[in-house]
C-alpha cells in the first residue's frame, strides 16, 4: 500500500505548471506493483475504471503531462536560439494560430534593430517575408495594422514635434469617438500607430490624456488589437506583468500559459527588472515568489534563474 | 551593367583628394579636375575620398563641393559623391515632401532597389531626417496612394529564387479579377504587389499573361490618365524590366519643355553603376538615337560633361 501522503505529493508532482521531477524519481521510482496500483485506483482525478477491469489513464491527462514535461524543453531551447530565429519562429507558429497578440507583441515590444533582424531571419527560415506571409493569412480588418506592424521600422532617436502630436492625439480622440466606423479601420489611425517613434507616441498619449480626460486605453475594447498595440506600445512592463499574472492564474489554459515561457525568456535580458517591480506593485507579491509558488520542478528552477539574473 | 569607366589603376585616395582640393583653390573651379576624378571612381572609392578628404582637410568633401560649384553641375556632383544609401534617403525626402500624385519616385526607389539596399536607405532615413521613411510617406500621401506606397516603402522582399507555382497561378487569377471590376486599390491586389519577391510576382505576370491573353499593364491601361493605375503600371515596369521604367523616364525628362534636370541627374546618378548599359540600350531602341547625344543636344556646360562621363561617353 503507498502512503497517502506519498499519492498526495505524486498527484501534485503530475498537476500543474511543470512537474516535479524530484518528486517522480523519489516516490515513484521507489513503488513496487502493488503500490502503484493503489495510486492508480487512489487517484480518481487521474484514472478511471475501464469496462475491462483495468485502472486506465484519462487521455486529457496524458496530454497534459506531455506538456508539463515538454515546458522546460521549451523554454531551454527559446533560451538558446539566436533571438532573432527566436521571434520569427514564434511569429511563424502565432501566425498560424491566428495569435495575433503574440505577433503584436514582436512588432510593438522589439526594438528597430531586433525586429528588423527577425525579418531577415524570417528570409531564411521560411522562403518569404513576414510581411507577405501575414498579408496572406490575415483575412479579417486587423490585417491592415499587422502588416504595417511587422512592416515598420521607426525612428528612434530624440526627436519630438510636439505640436504633431498634439494634433495626433486629438485625431485618434476623434476616431475613437465616432461610433459608426471602428478605429482600427480608420486611416489615419492606423498610420499613427504604426509609424511614429515611440518616443512621438508617448507624447500623442499624454496629449490624448488632455483632451479626453481619460488614458488612451481606457477608451479602448477589450480584446482588440488596437488595444494590445497601443499598450505594448505606451507601456510594455505594465503590459507584461499583466501577461504574467494572467499566465499563473488558476485554471488558466494553455495558450496563457505558454506566455509564461515566452515572456521570462524574450524579456530575461531586456526589461526583466522592470518588470519585476511593476509586478510587484501592480499585484502585491514579488514575480519570484509567485513562480515559486504556481510552478514546479526543472521548469520553476530555470525561470527563477532567468529572474534573478537580471533583478 | 555599369556604364562607369573607371581607370585600371587609379591614384591613391591621397592623390585624388590633393586633386581634388587644387581643383577649389584660386580662380574659380577646375570643373574638368573634379569630372575626371569623381566622374571615374565607383561608390567604394568614392567614399575612401570623402573619409580621407574629411581626415586631411578636416571639412567634409560634400561641403567643399557645395561652396565651390552651382546650378546643376553642383547637384550632378553632390548626388553622385553621396554615399547610395545617403543618396536614396534624400531623394525620398524629397518625393515625399514635394509628392504629387505624378510622381513616381518613391516606387522607383522602393521597386528597383534589393530588399538590403531599400533597408540601408531606411536607416540612413532616420539618421538624418530624425523620422521614419514611413511615417514621412504615410503622413504626406493620401488615399489610395497611402495605401500603396506606404506598404511599398515598408516592404522587405524575400529575395531567394524560391517561386510557388501554384500561387503564382492564383494571384494571377485575383489580379486579373479586380482589375476586370476596376478594383484597382483592392487590398489584394496592394498585397500582392507589395509583399510577394520579384521572382514570385514575376512568375505571377507571366501566368496573367498565358492564361489572360494580355499583359497586365495592358489591361492597367484601362484609363490611360489615371494616375494610380499609371503608378501600378510603373510599379510592374519597376520590378519586372526596370530598363524600360527608367528609359521612359530618362525620355519624359529630356523632352519635357526645358528639360527636367532634376530628374536626368537623379537617374543618371543613382543607374550609372548599377544597370545604365542596359537603359541605353533600351533608348537607343525606342528613340533610335543614343542617349549620348539626347543629353548633348539637351544640356550644356559642365553639367553636360559630368553626365555624359558618368554614362561612359568620351575619354576615362
Amino acid at each position: 500500500m503507498a502512503f497517502p501522503q506519498d499519492i498526495d505529493a505524486l498527484t501534485k508532482a503530475f498537476s500543474g505548471f511543470g512537474v516535479d521531477e524530484n518528486a517522480i524519481i523519489w516516490i515513484l521510482g521507489k513503488w513496487y506493483p502493488e503500490q502503484r496500483r493503489s495510486f492508480r485506483k487512489g487517484c480518481s482525478q487521474f484514472f478511471w475504471e475501464d469496462e475491462r477491469l483495468f485502472e486506465r489513464w484519462d487521455d486529457n491527462h496524458i496530454a497534459f503531462l506531455e506538456r508539463e514535461f515538454l515546458r522546460f524543453k521549451n523554454a531551454m531551447v527559446l533560451w538558446i536560439l539566436h533571438p532573432w530565429e527566436r521571434d520569427a519562429r514564434m511569429a511563424k507558429e502565432a501566425l498560424k494560430n491566428r495569435e495575433y497578440d503574440i505577433l503584436i507583441e514582436i512588432a510593438c515590444t522589439r526594438s528597430s534593430e531586433e525586429l528588423l533582424g527577425t525579418r531577415r531571419a524570417y528570409h531564411s527560415l521560411f522562403d518569404h517575408s513576414i510581411e507577405e506571409d501575414v498579408a496572406y493569412s490575415v483575412h479579417d480588418n486587423n490585417r491592415n495594422l499587422l502588416v504595417a506592424l511587422v512592416s515598420s521600422y521607426r525612428y528612434e532617436g530624440p526627436k519630438v514635434n510636439e505640436e504633431i502630436a498634439k494634433k495626433e492625439a486629438k485625431t485618434l480622440w476623434e476616431a475613437f469617438k465616432n461610433v459608426n466606423k471602428n478605429p482600427i479601420e480608420d486611416g489615419e489611425v492606423v498610420r499613427i500607430i504604426t509609424t511614429r517613434s515611440k518616443l512621438h507616441l508617448k507624447s500623442v498619449f499624454n496629449h490624448y490624456k488632455v483632451v479626453s480626460g481619460k488614458n488612451i486605453e481606457e477608451d479602448l475594447e477589450e480584446d482588440s488589437s488596437l488595444k494590445d498595440a497601443i499598450q505594448c506600445l505606451s507601456s510594455p512592463k505594465a503590459y507584461f506583468s499583466r501577461i504574467l499574472d494572467i499566465a499563473m492564474m488558476g485554471g488558466a489554459d494553455e495558450k496563457h500559459k505558454e506566455a509564461l515561457t515566452r515572456i521570462i525568456v524574450t524579456q530575461a535580458d531586456a526589461y526583466m527588472k522592470e518588470i519585476a517591480e511593476e509586478y510587484l506593485q501592480q499585484y502585491g507579491v514579488s514575480l519570484s515568489q509567485k513562480i515559486e509558488e504556481t510552478t514546479k520542478g526543472n521548469y520553476k528552477d530555470f525561470l527563477l534563474t532567468l529572474v534573478s539574473r537580471g533583478v | 551593367m555599369s556604364t562607369l569607366v573607371v581607370p585600371e589603376s587609379i591614384p591613391s585616395a591621397i592623390e585624388d583628394c590633393e586633386q581634388l582640393r587644387k581643383a577649389f583653390q584660386g580662380w574659380g573651379t577646375n570643373e574638368k579636375l573634379i569630372i575626371s576624378i569623381l566622374a571615374h571612381r565607383n561608390a567604394a572609392q568614392r567614399k575612401i575620398i570623402r573619409q580621407t578628404y574629411a581626415e586631411k582637410y578636416g571639412e567634409d568633401l560634400l561641403k567643399s563641393l557645395e561652396r565651390e560649384l552651382t546650378s546643376d553641375f553642383e547637384i550632378v556632383v553632390l548626388l553622385w559623391t553621396l554615399d547610395p544609401t545617403d543618396r536614396d534617403a534624400f531623394l525620398a525626402n524629397e518625393a515625399t515632401r514635394k509628392w504629387k500624385a505624378t510622381n513616381q519616385v518613391l516606387l522607383e526607389i522602393a521597386c528597383t532597389r534589393t530588399s538590403n539596399e531599400l533597408l540601408s536607405a531606411r536607416q540612413a532615413y532616420h539618421a538624418r531626417f530624425k523620422r521614419s521613411l514611413e511615417e514621412d510617406v504615410a503622413y504626406h500621401t493620401t488615399g489610395d496612394f497611402r495605401k500603396l506606397l506606404v506598404p511599398l516603402v515598408s516592404s522587405y522582399r524575400y529575395e531567394g529564387p524560391e517561386v510557388n507555382t501554384t500561387l503564382a497561378k492564383s494571384e494571377a487569377k485575383i489580379l486579373h479579377e479586380k482589375i476586370k471590376e476596376k478594383a484597382y486599390n483592392h487590398e489584394d491586389v496592394i498585397r500582392i504587389l507589395t509583399t510577394r519577391s520579384k521572382e514570385q510576382l514575376i512568375a505571377t505576370f507571366n501566368n496573367y499573361n498565358n492564361d489572360f491573353g494580355n499583359a497586365i499593364n495592358k489591361d492597367l491601361k484601362a484609363d490611360p490618365k489615371d494616375e494610380f493605375q499609371a503608378a501600378l503600371r510603373a510599379l510592374v515596369k519597376c520590378l519586372t524590366r526596370p530598363e524600360k521604367y527608367f528609359e521612359k523616364a530618362l525620355r519624359l525628362a529630356i523632352n519635357k519643355n526645358g528639360t527636367d534636370e532634376f530628374a536626368l541627374t537623379r537617374i543618371v546618378t543613382t543607374r550609372a553603376g548599377v544597370d545604365m548599359k542596359k537603359i541605353k540600350e533600351e533608348y537607343q531602341r525606342r528613340n533610335s538615337v543614343p542617349l549620348e547625344r539626347a543629353i548633348g543636344s539637351d544640356t550644356s556646360g559642365h553639367y553636360e560633361e559630368m553626365l555624359l562621363a558618368l554614362i561612359g561617353h568620351g575619354e576615362s
